[in-house]
């Protein structure tokens, strides 16, 4: 497969997982906002935005409007869902005879709602059926693209881009969300009523996890099973592990093809990363602080996303001619 | 829908002054056209305005879509699309068929021969002085062999029907001819809008297409390799005609690579792939001669590939259309189609040519800078219905324009007829229908054996009373269904 082509699907699905996520975190807190007490609110899109990995910028208070302005809708704004899915369908565009019809014309459908998104619209009921769209588009795009295309090597890429890009973006809300609510860890018999526990919920619900944990704990929200579920259930597609345990197959995958070293060294690290996890328990993550764990494992996907350019994309090309 | 008598849709066609493909007379209905004015009569107008909007949305989200520049993002239109094929009958085509095959037959040998010995020249036949000036002609082409002789591979052709209902050609397109991908998909989508019409003709399919267009490129591997590695060169996704090298290159299920996909090594080609370099044998080039290769043409172009040119002259790689066939289709040249077709083949032209005055010579000039009110002039190496003077429907001021270019580079413009092309009834947006101006490009192969797609794109002048087809100019497109009898 052609180079180029590799990087615009691994782009196309890393975008498109990307505008989904922003648009399910954006319609979590648009929720919470009405049944929240004041106090809750002050700075909840401050957290939002963090969580989301945007540096904040400009000094005006954030508000709901200027927050969905930035997050959702301002196609000039990089983290907006419109700006995600005009990037997820322009390199789309780029690999029109890798993907199948069904796919482009499944991401044409969601661009021309996106970028015709009625401007004005101001109400929370619009709003989310805004991001309704966006999700339940992202989702339909994904299923045609695992229906309808063969499993080979881009149909690989779009799965390293998918889970990369997911495994950063929990880590990432998980991690913001302890460093504003602080969580007794150690506590089993921790009522849940001392918690925000509608920020909690919050939290799952930013990850579709909500429905899952429950089926596994029971509604009763503690700390210590929800960051167990998030980072390291081998099940659940929106953990962490379950996440990067994607990355590394893909990879291999990958590599077998390659016939020279190049591969191994990406397919090491995420190995490498894969087996920490799979071998972690929670409570020794929760002994060494979940925060920094969280943040080395985001490192390490950085180094995984490099470290897959240098071996299948931007390679020397001496070294391949062996000249 | 009893008792009430519904007008025909037709009931307001007013004929127009020139060959209708539908009518022969007022409300004497061609014997092809029949079932299609009995089909479109039985549905009532919000069925038709259902389907034109259902045939719409399809090529939406199909993305074949061109974009309209200099405004925000997001205003991306179709290609106007009409709804009411054109419909070629059996004998129309043969001759057709027979007379494109002849065309570009003489128009290959034509091309091997002015870069290798140069016969046709030394003979008087074509003057030497219009081949060396023309700046399509390529002189790095000189002695260079190219597989089985065959330059050009891709054609589309571009006819017009004349008054007395006979097919003329009006333009070879030699170089990196377009629109095929629109014939395609526009069969594709009146299956679904009139699949029972489709049955009931009989319409030849053209789904081969994409499957011959392979078949010819792999014909034409360096040495005759076997399974030859092909790749389709495309400009990127900011060229308008980006859609259909992608849709071309699926249907092949070959690469679609841009110039930076590519290296040349020791002379030979290369692609980058996440497995390493592979070499490509065969690439099907839909960049203009000047952008392939910054060594040897232009020098800021950043769409090619340097030293593919060189690979190309050692034989190593195939480009398809080849290097410098651009001489041939240059307006100026075209005139002489007629008498390359007699040197060669010994035969009379199948398709005749429209009546074209060189303004290179004295004569012709004079006798056309007189008439400029009723001619039309065109700059010898425009497309795209650039650079022309419609005589009838231009002002003193800009024929008093061209009679300065012209007298400035007589060598650059040609005058011909103001033609009056055949008109077709069209769906308009208000579901009236009316008669348009139209054209037709069928598409030809080259390689191993000549192959004329049975169809081809018409193209429409959607605009009341223009003889202007092309996209840029307000032109849209019908599908055409050549019968089988």
């Amino acid at each position: 497969m052609l180079s180029r082509v590799a990087d615009s699907l691994y782009w196309l699905s890393r975008y498109l997982e990307r505008a989904e996520h922003t648009a399910r975190v954006a319609g979590v807190h648009l929720n919470l906002v009405p049944e929240q007490p004041a106090e809750m609110n002050l700075g909840r899109w401050a957290r939002v935005i963090q969580s989301l990995g945007i540096e904040e910028t400009g000094t005006a208070p954030l508000g709901t409007s200027n927050v969905l302005d930035m997050i959702c809708y301002n196609p000039a704004s990089r983290p907006s869902v419109v700006h995600c899915v005009m990037a997820a369908r322009f390199n789309a565009r780029q690999v029109r005879e890798e993907i199948s019809s069904e796919m482009w014309e499944q991401m044409n459908r969601l661009y021309h709602q996106v970028v015709g998104a009625d401007p004005t619209i101001n109400s929370d009921a619009d709003h989310l059926a805004f991001l309704d769209k966006v999700k339940e588009g992202a989702q339909h795009f994904m299923g045609m693209t695992d229906s309808t295309m063969t499993h080979g090597e881009g149909w690989r890429f779009i799965e390293l881009g998918r889970y990369l890009e997911r495994a950063q973006s929990i880590a990432r809300l998980l991690e913001t969300h302890l460093t504003h609510f602080e969580a007794n860890f150690n506590a089993p018999g921790e009522e849940p009523d001392a918690l925000p526990y509608p920020e909690w919920i919050g939290l799952l619900k930013s990850a579709t996890a909500f429905e899952a944990y429950c089926k596994v704990h029971t509604p009763a929200v503690l700390p210590r099973l929800v960051a167990d579920f998030l980072v390291l259930s081998d099940r659940f597609p929106h953990s962490v592990r379950f996440s990067l345990d994607r990355v590394y197959g893909a990879l291999a995958a990958i590599a077998e093809n390659a016939p020279s070293q190049r591969g191994q060294t990406v397919v090491r690290v995420a190995g490498r990363q894969r087996a920490m996890l799979g071998y972690s328990q929670i409570d020794e993550l929760l002994g060494q602080g979940l925060g920094p764990a969280l943040a080395s494992i985001r490192e390490e996907c950085d180094a995984v996303h490099s470290g897959l350019h240098q071996a299948f994309i931007g390679y020397p090309v001496e070294a391949a001619l062996g000249v | 829908m009893t008792g009430s008598k519904r007008l025909s849709p037709f009931e307001n066609y007013s004929l127009p002054e020139c060959w209708d493909e539908m009518f022969a007379a007022q409300g004497e209905v061609r014997p092809h056209y029949a079932a299609l004015k009995e089909r479109m009569e039985a549905m009532p107008p919000e069925e038709m305005k259902r389907r034109k909007q259902a045939a719409d949305l399809s090529f939406l989200h199909q993305g074949i879509t061109f974009t309209v520049y200099g405004k925000s993002q997001g205003t991306e239109r179709i290609f106007p699309h009409d709804l009411l094929p054109r419909i070629i009958t059996a004998a129309e085509w043969a001759r057709i068929e027979a007379g494109l095959t002849q065309r570009i037959t003489a128009l290959n040998l034509f091309l091997g021969d002015i870069y290798h010995e140069q016969r046709i020249l030394n003979d008087g036949v074509v003057p030497r002085e219009l081949i060396c000036t023309c700046p399509h002609f390529r002189r790095e082409m000189r002695g260079v062999h190219v597989p089985r002789n065959a330059y050009v591979n891709v054609v589309g052709t571009d006819l017009v029907r004349v008054e007395d209902g006979s097919f003329a050609v009006l333009e070879d397109n030699l170089r990196v001819p377009s629109g095929v991908s629109y014939m395609l998909t526009s069969r594709q989508v009146m299956k679904r809008v009139f699949p029972e019409l489709l049955r009931q003709y009989k319409v030849r399919p053209i789904d081969q297409y994409g499957r011959e267009l392979l078949s010819t490129l792999q014909s034409l591997a360096p040495g005759g390799r076997a399974n030859p590695t092909i790749a389709l060169l495309t400009p990127g996704v900011f060229n308008s005609a980006y859609f259909e090298h992608a849709y071309l290159a699926r249907q092949m299920g070959i690469e679609l690579v841009e110039g930076r996909d590519l290296l040349v090594h020791d002379n030979c080609v290369y692609m980058r792939t996440t497995a390493g370099l592979r070499r490509v044998d065969v690439i099907y080039r839909r960049i203009d001669d000047d952008f392939t290769d910054p060594l040897s043409f232009r020098r800021d172009s950043i769409l090619g590939v340097p030293g593919l040119l060189n690979a190309y002259r050692y034989g190593n790689v195939t480009l398809a259309n080849a290097i410098g066939t651009g001489v041939a289709d240059d307006k100026a040249v075209y005139a002489y189609v007629p008498a390359i077709i007699r040197y060669y083949l010994d035969q009379d032209p199948i398709l005749p040519n429209v009546e074209t005055f060189l303004m290179s010579d004295a004569k012709q000039r004079d006798h056309v800078l007189s008439r400029l009110d009723k001619l039309v002039v065109k700059a010898v190496g425009e497309s795209g219905g650039y650079g022309m003077l419609i005589g009838p429907h231009s002002t003193v001021d800009e024929q008093a324009e061209f009679r300065q270019r012209i007298l400035a580079n007589p060598r650059n413009y040609i005058a011909q007829p103001t033609l009056r092309l055949s008109a077709a009834p069209c769906l308009l947006d208000n579901v009236e229908i009316e008669p348009r101006h139209v054209d037709l490009r069928p598409y030809v192969l080259f390689g191993e054996k000549v192959t004329v797609a049975p169809g081809g794109l018409t193209r429409v002048a959607l605009r009341k009373g223009s003889l202007v087809v092309n996209s840029s100019q307000g032109g849209g497109s019908k599908d055409t269904w050549v019968l089988n009898d």
